[in-house]
């Protein structure tokens, strides 16, 4: 695994690598290399499976990072790549040409985060959400409680506890909630 | 096509192309007329309190509850209460649980194709007040804003014994005649549309579907 990296880290760029889990390793790259590099594992060294793709939102830094999560059965290793991206004009190079049920994780991304793949199949239709009209419901800055409310309305009468203190006052009520 | 498609009792079916239009229904629903006389109406009551039979259609995860009603422990064909593939040849529709506005979309396809008599159980808490989802931006929070709930469950999720007393009771009040939800939902149909579009923004099926 670690001539692998090192040689991986001066072909294609790549930063930041981490063991995450015995058998889970992370790495950064460009978002420039990120496809060849994901072809190459596919290709030459036995990552054949796409375990999944998925996308963190860190809105403080601006960026969100996708992570390509490939499996290799041989050694029963995960890679996963990560790659930033701007949050602002989110575009990605899709690998739907590396795996054809890419696409589909692509275009749930593009309804739940807003990025575009461009030349993904079927990108521009509904995928969970029909009728859609406001901003990405997975973006951080989406109040989710506030368009639930507008929305869908509030029920009068319903009341939240918070549980430690409600479940307290019921277990020992004799010493005033406290055990 | 020589239908009237002008008068008063139509939909307007803005949703669909004039093409579709023409493929659609267009009448409006009428409320239920009791027999005029009450014995009669009252052995109808009895006959319809004897003899639910349930939409196999599990819209959330307390649906889950429904398996164990139909298998032996429970065993629901005990009461004359069976499961029903298609809408068109069931009478009670039990929501089961949280709603998405995707799924809310398919249930108001399938309540209207029910044939009257006809119920709906609202099961758990997600239908009544949003439960564990009350903040999600894909769950509605209040189900009977959009299709008439003639019985609510609560428990997140039910068990089995709550969802039977449920359907005993479900009994009792159509047997009394208490049961008008199909009735309200056509009386008040105006409001339930635009409560229904208010949430469902790519409304492409008729404004009622029969």
């Amino acid at each position: 695994m670690n001539t692998l990296l090192d040689r991986l880290a001066t072909d294609f760029g790549i930063y930041d690598i981490s063991d995450r889990k015995p058998a889970i390793t992370t790495l950064k790259v460009e978002k420039q290399q990120a496809e060849r590099l994901i072809r190459e594992l596919r290709d030459r060294e036995g990552y054949t499976h796409l375990n999944f793709i998925t996308c963190i939102d860190y809105i403080e830094q601006g960026i969100f990072t996708l992570v390509y999560m490939l499996h290799n059965y041989g050694d029963k290793s995960t890679l996963g790549v990560e790659v930033d991206i701007d949050r602002e004009n989110a575009e990605m190079t899709s690998i739907h040409t590396l795996w054809a049920q890419a696409w589909t994780y692509q275009r749930e991304l593009r309804e739940m985060f807003g990025i575009n793949f461009p030349g993904s199949p079927r990108q521009e239709e509904d995928f969970c959400l029909e009728g859609w009209d406001d901003i990405p419901p997975m973006r951080r800055e989406f109040n989710t409680k506030t368009y639930s409310t507008e929305t869908f309305g509030h029920r009068e009468g319903r009341v939240s506890e918070d549980p430690r203190e409600h479940m307290k006052a019921q277990l020992y009520p004799t010493r005033g909630g406290d055990n | 096509m020589s239908k009237d498609r002008s008068s008063k009792n139509t939909m307007e079916n803005s949703g669909l192309s004039a093409d579709e239009q023409l493929l659609f229904c267009n009448a409006r629903p009428e409320p239920y007329k009791p027999y005029s006389i009450k014995a009669v109406e009252d052995f109808a009551n009895w006959a319809r309190a004897n003899s639910l039979w349930i939409l196999a259609f599990g819209t959330g995860c307390c649906s889950i509850e429904l398996r164990p009603l139909m298998t032996a422990r429970f065993d629901i064909s005990r009461f004359g209460i069976a499961g029903r593939p298609t809408p068109r040849q069931s009478s009670v529709f039990i929501i089961g649980g949280y709603v998405s506005v995707k799924t809310l979309k398919r249930i108001i396809r399938s309540y209207e194709q029910m044939q009257g008599p006809k119920f709906i159980i609202a099961l758990g808490s997600c239908p009544a007040n949003g439960g564990m989802y009350f903040d999600s931006y894909n769950t509605i929070n209040q189900f009977d804003l959009y299709l008439p709930v003639d019985m609510y469950v609560t428990g997140c999720m039910p068990r089995p014994e709550a969802l039977l007393a449920a359907i005993m009771e479900l009994k009792e009040d159509i047997k009394a005649g208490n049961c008008d939800g199909a009735n309200r939902y056509v009386e008040n149909l105006d409001w339930y549309k635009a409560n229904q579009k208010k949430v469902i923004k790519n409304w492409d099926m008729p404004d009622y579907n029969w």
